[in-house]
């Protein structure tokens, strides 16, 4: 068993928060996009987050910091879109490899700055659900279509995969998932980088609920997004992003109650005002979470989009001595 | 075992056996198979949809045919069916003995599926590598038993055999000893071959083994292969499949590869036919098979029970009653009930006994989906028909005791369609609920206090113009004000979930169900009346606030194109090809038209929608599910078209008129014979689109510079409510709601018909036109005819104009209601438009700029404007 897995036993684990809103807050600008690496870039490297794991690494290890200083016990790198496919886009299919690398690296040389022995710290390589889906037709009129093939899916995510595992992550996150066709993929890809780069690591998977339907983008209910995936043995299963901590609580309730893994959650702050912006204060959203934990139905906690070091910090005071939720057998 | 499709599906101990829909499989079917080979996947959809809807909880999925590139049909195929929430809810079985065609499928399904099958035919180092590549995937999956030596034909090979795969998949493939199935061979019977007398035997004692020796294994098969000797004749061998289930469920045997929809009854076979087929899978005698071929040959022809024999009239008269119930037989039933009146001693045990559980049984048919609307509403005649029978022996004390509760059923204020409603009250009679039956047009203090002065457990409304969906809301808000508090059933074709949920559920405390079809209506009260109703409600409550709140993030998220922007994108129509005036403008009447000249212009496929039985006609009446329902009705329903021909029964009168006009805006422009202006609004589309794309309203069509329009209205209304009550008199509901089908397919076909004439005739714009029934009904044609009420203008209030212009009052006596539905039923009005470019569209939903922009052109309040397009509005 890995020590993550003793220390779930005993505490609820706190996941760090949003990425890409603490960015924003830098202004960022296209030359600091491009860094010295990119100046000649053909394509505009702007909103390209991830980039910033060459270009500007110090904002991002200043990031991570942050949210270990706020007591997170797991990172989260800075590689969502970190694959062939969403790098397309900026035509940086070729640095795939360098931008996990990099990603991991960095998130690692943080963390082991903040860790004990009385509280470790783990970093996760994220890996996210790409802009294409297996299971949904991009042309209304073509429903049989399918914009990618699971095998083009499933090598662009094992490309993404060896090169996190190679950087040193503790744990891959398979996170905001819509389709489970594509994370099956991407656990397809985790499985053969395992045995590609000769090593393993725990394994999270994170599905989203898209509206209050309850299921997901591709048409699950939770229990079958749950039985879709759980023939991995998983160390946590859970749902992130899309709803508000309130909104998400009776999804993860009938996951608490059916999964034999642990039990992840990192909602957004809230439900996105008129203007999109989410501003759940951390005090209101740690009182949605505070309900989780009466409830026992979690084990690992953090946000998802609106999210601030100041939510997780709330997030790890009021877990704080709090029991986790215990696996069923 | 757990399997997933977009829900997910638990087997295990205390699941009962496991139906695994056949159709979707080119070796088993002929027309899936050919479906394929043409590539029309969508057709072959719906025989995925007949499984699932006929019961399937997996569907099985095989392209292995010799001609067919498996692998691109099987992800094509699957691909469809990830696109068909109410087919891909269920997992699916990926069926074939090539491994690229599994692999293939694999890479297609989100959910936990079965790979059907891997076996050791080549050794166990495959087998192991396949096993292993499933669990990656995720799958459960089935192991035939198949070894290096061949397939296991007898006890110890397939108990051998199994024993070793599953031996090798738990401890050196580590796969998880529940999502193994065994697939032990099932192989014919009765084949004539001594080596096969067994088969049955083997596989049943095969499958006891396996369940008791290899812990949490399941044990499944394809058991239609049983009775491949009789092939062609479909009664026999759903006899013997049935059977065979049987006794394969009692040895353990977890599911099985079926036909849902075929399956009867293993307790309703004929008594000596069962013998005979157990005597053949027992081998319990040496003339077993010789045997069953001779009787065989008595029970040939149709599937299921359909052969003209009257046998049944020798069974006891209890069994008799309730032969006529389920066979809706009403021949003997005045007979049989005197026989039993006679025996039990008095007409209420007659009534409380025999009919009554034979009620019951045809209700748990249709509840189990194996008996169609079309029988069930036959068996209500019977029933009603026994019933009137035994009524004048009743002593004054006596009273239908209707145990399961009593139901007001009404169609609501300014509304007159009633078929629907008719149909779901019969359904509950069927099934021993009392109901009342209120009418149509029921003003809603009425509803209430009926509800209360008959005591009733649940009100039913029912309403098919959209008008009618606000008098619903209004209904349940006075429910709530005056303090009424009981469930509220919502039907009818306008209505629908998302109405119920986002408009009644609100205003209202109580339950409130959208009840879509007939056969949903029994579970429905059932559930409410029953002991878990709290539960029930509370369910359905949280349901439709999830759905209300979706409804609303979505409608939120729907983008309009401004009024003023979409009418500079109008539908831009090249008028030099307006068609020519006709040669003379005015009203003209056609009565007493001949009805035989509208038979060939029936559309039929929405006269078996109104049965509920779906699919598009001809093709329907040899659909495997209901074709053979679907055959009955048509051939009932011929013959009263026999008669409504020959007797008259019906009056078709139409009238129609040209008038000059032109495009105003977004109104049309008409000129009645004194030169008096008059406006037609329109509506315009307001959606998003690409660029490009018009934004369409019906006055595009008309050009500004100067134009025709016509305008028509038929009826084959008038005639009709003599008959019904002739039927009802004798209690014969299923005529009496042919007879209103009927009528309306012959206004839809008068409809049809006139603007062919319009077209070739009295305007004349497209004198050669030469077109089958089919193009007419696809459309084919130069020109439109919308009507008002739908999707192309969906405002009702049009149709104060196009009567007073035409005088349709006067001309051919139909009437408008309050909420503007046309009375008699069987009526439809519309316009015509002549330009070649003219055609249907949906105006769908419109934005608060053109509400109000519309309710100063129509000069009536905001408020009212509102109500009467309140489906267009976000």
């Amino acid at each position: 068993m890995s020590q993550i897995n003793t220390i779930a036993k005993e505490r609820i684990l706190i996941l760090d928060g949003a990425m890409g809103s603490l960015i924003q807050d830098y202004k960022l600008e296209e030359k600091d996009f491009r860094g010295s690496n990119f100046t000649e870039w053909d394509s505009p490297l702007k909103g390209n987050n991830d980039i910033l794991n060459i270009t500007r690494p110090d904002i991002i290890e200043e990031i991570h910091a942050k949210y270990l200083m706020a007591g997170a016990d797991i990172i989260e790198t800075n590689t969502f879109s970190s694959q062939s496919i969403s790098m397309a886009d900026y035509s940086l299919e070729e640095y795939v490899k360098e931008i996990n690398l990099s990603g991991a690296r960095l998130a690692r040389k943080v963390a082991d700055k903040f860790s004990s022995k009385e509280k470790p710290r783990f970093v996760a390589g994220a890996v996210g659900p790409t802009n294409r889906t297996l299971s949904l037709s991009p042309d209304v009129n073509r429903p049989e279509y399918r914009s990618i093939s699971f095998d083009e899916l499933a090598g662009a995510y094992q490309e993404q995969v060896e090169a996190l595992i190679l950087g040193g992550v503790d744990i891959l996150i398979i996170e905001t998932i819509f389709d489970t066709l594509n994370a099956k993929a991407a656990l397809i890809a985790v499985q053969n980088a395992f045995s590609n780069v000769g090593k393993e690591v725990p394994i999270m998977v994170s599905g989203t609920i898209t509206d209050a339907s309850g299921r997901t983008l591709s048409g699950q209910t939770t229990e079958a997004f749950l039985i879709s995936l759980s023939h991995m043995p998983l160390l946590s299963i859970g749902l992130n992003c899309a709803l508000g901590a309130k909104e998400l609580r009776p999804y993860l309730q009938t996951l608490s109650a059916k999964a034999p893994f642990l039990i992840s959650a990192y909602p957004n702050a809230g439900l996105p005002n008129a203007f999109g912006e989410y501003e759940q204060t951390p005090e209101d959203m740690a009182r949605d979470i505070e309900e989780y934990i009466d409830l026992g139905i979690i084990n690992i906690i953090g946000g998802c989009c609106g999210t601030t070091p100041d939510h997780i910090k709330a997030f790890a005071k009021l877990s704080n001595g709090r029991l986790p939720r215990k696996i069923k057998e | 075992m757990n399997l997933s499709g977009l829900e997910p599906l638990k087997i295990g101990p205390e699941t009962n056996f496991v139906n695994i829909g056949e159709r979707t499989n080119v070796t088993g079917s002929r027309k899936f198979l050919r479906l394929i080979r043409e590539g029309l996947y969508e057709e072959a959809l719906d025989i995925a949809r007949d499984q699932v809807e006929g019961g399937a909880q997996i569907i099985d999925v095989n392209m292995d045919e010799g001609m067919l590139d498996g692998s691109f049909a099987m992800s094509t195929f699957l691909n469809f069916i990830a696109s068909e929430p109410d087919i891909s809810r269920v997992p699916i079985m990926i069926d074939s003995s090539k491994w690229e065609i599994i692999i293939a499928g694999l890479k297609c399904v989100q959910g936990k599926s079965i790979v059907n099958s891997i076996s050791l035919k080549s050794g166990e180092k495959e087998f192991l590598e396949q096993a292993k590549l499933i669990r990656q995937f995720g799958a459960a999956v089935i192991v035939m038993a198949f070894d290096e030596e061949g397939q296991a034909d007898n006890y110890i090979r397939r108990i051998q055999i199994c024993e070793r795969a599953y031996k090798l998949l738990v401890n050196n493939a580590n796969f998880p000893p529940e999502e193994i199935i065994f697939d032990p061979n099932i192989f014919p019977v009765a084949t004539g071959m001594d080596e096969h007398r067994k088969n049955a035997i083997d596989f049943f004692e095969a499958t006891k083994w396996i369940k008791k020796n290899l812990p949490q294994a399941k044990v499944s098969g394809g058991v239609s292969n049983v009775s491949f000797s009789f092939r062609g004749n479909d009664q026999v061998r759903e006899a013997m499949h049935s059977c065979f289930l049987y006794h394969a469920i009692k040895n353990g045997m977890d599911m099985g590869i079926v036909n849902p929809s075929q399956l009867i009854v293993y307790d309703k076979i004929d008594t000596n036919l069962r013998n005979h087929i157990e005597d053949v899978l027992f081998d319990r005698r040496e003339d077993a098979t010789e045997r069953l071929l001779t009787l065989a040959d008595s029970f040939s022809g149709g599937s299921s029970k359909r052969k003209k024999d009257e046998s049944w009239r020798k069974m006891p008269i209890t069994d008799r009653i309730e032969y006529s119930l389920v066979n809706g037989v009403d021949a003997h039933i005045e007979l049989d009930a005197e026989e039993a009146r006679l025996e039990l001693g008095a007409p209420l045990s007659v009534i409380e006994g025999p009919l009554m559980s034979g009620m019951n049984v045809v209700g748990d048919l249709f509840g189990s989906g194996k008996m169609f609307l079309p029988q069930v509403v036959k068996s209500a005649r019977v029933m009603k028909k026994a019933v009137a029978y035994l009524e004048p022996f009743f002593d004054s004390e006596d009273e239908v005791s209707r145990k399961n509760g009593k139901i007001l059923m009404a169609t609501v204020k300014g509304d007159v369609h009633d078929i629907g409603k008719n149909i779901v009250s019969v359904v509950l009679q069927c099934n021993n609920y009392d109901v009342v039956d209120l009418g149509v047009m029921v003003p809603p203090q009425k509803i209430l206090d009926l509800s209360i002065e008959h005591n009733v457990d649940i009100i039913g409304l029912s309403g098919l113009i959209t008008p009618s969906l606000d008098e619903m809301v209004f209904l349940a808000s006075e429910m709530k004000r005056q303090g009424i508090s009981k469930p509220l059933l919502i039907g009818g074709a306008t209505t629908s979930r998302a109405h119920t949920a986002v408009k009644i559920q609100p205003v209202i405390d109580t339950p409130v169900i959208h009840v879509n079809d007939a056969s949903r209506s029994v579970p429905v009260v059932q559930k409410l009346l029953g002991t878990d109703s709290v539960n029930f409600s509370e369910e359905i409550r949280s349901d439709y606030l999830k759905l209300a709140t979706q409804y609303a993030s979505r409608t939120s998220k729907k983008s309009f194109q401004p009024l003023e922007e979409a009418r500079k994108d109008r539908f831009k129509l090249d008028f030099s090809k307006k068609p020519l005036p006709p040669k003379a403008f005015g009203v003209f009447t056609l009565n007493d038209f001949p009805l035989e000249n509208l038979r060939s212009s029936i559309d039929w496929t929405p006269f078996f929608m109104a049965w509920d039985l779906h699919g598009r006609y001809p093709r329907i009446l040899k659909d495997e599910v209901v074709g053979e329902q679907a055959n009955n009705l048509w051939n009932d329903a011929q013959k009263m078209l026999d008669l409504i021909i020959q007797e008259n029964w019906l009056k078709a009168d139409a009238v129609y008129g040209f008038f000059e006009a032109r495009q105003l805006g977004d109104d049309i422009e008409v000129l009645d014979k004194d030169k008096n202006a008059h406006k037609f609004l329109t509506l315009r589309q307001q959606t998003k689109k690409k660029s490009g794309l018009p934004y369409m309203a019906l006055s595009d069509f008309i050009d500004p510079s100067g134009d025709t329009i016509g305008l028509f209205a038929v009826s084959t209304g008038h005639g009709i409510d003599e008959k019904i009550k002739e039927f009802e008199s004798v209690q014969d509901d299923y005529s009496a709601i042919m007879l209103k089908s009927l009528a309306d397919r012959l206004a839809e076909a008068f409809a049809e018909h006139l603007h062919f004439l319009v077209r070739t005739k009295f305007w004349g714009y497209a004198e050669n036109e030469k077109l089958s029934n089919e193009e007419l009904i696809a459309e084919a044609y130069q020109g439109i005819r919308p009507a008002p009420g739908y999707p192309s203008c969906p405002d009702h209030l049009e149709k104060d104009l196009l009567f007073k212009l035409l005088n349709v009052e006067k001309n051919i006596k139909v009437t408008l209601t309050e909420h503007k539905a046309m009375f008699p039923t069987a009526a439809v009005c519309g316009y015509y438009f002549g330009h070649p470019d003219s055609r249907y569209f949906g105006l769908s939903k419109i934005d608060k700029d053109q509400l109000m922009d519309y309710s100063s052109r129509r000069a009536i309040a905001l408020d009212e404007a509102s109500r009467w397009l309140s489906p267009l509005l976000g």
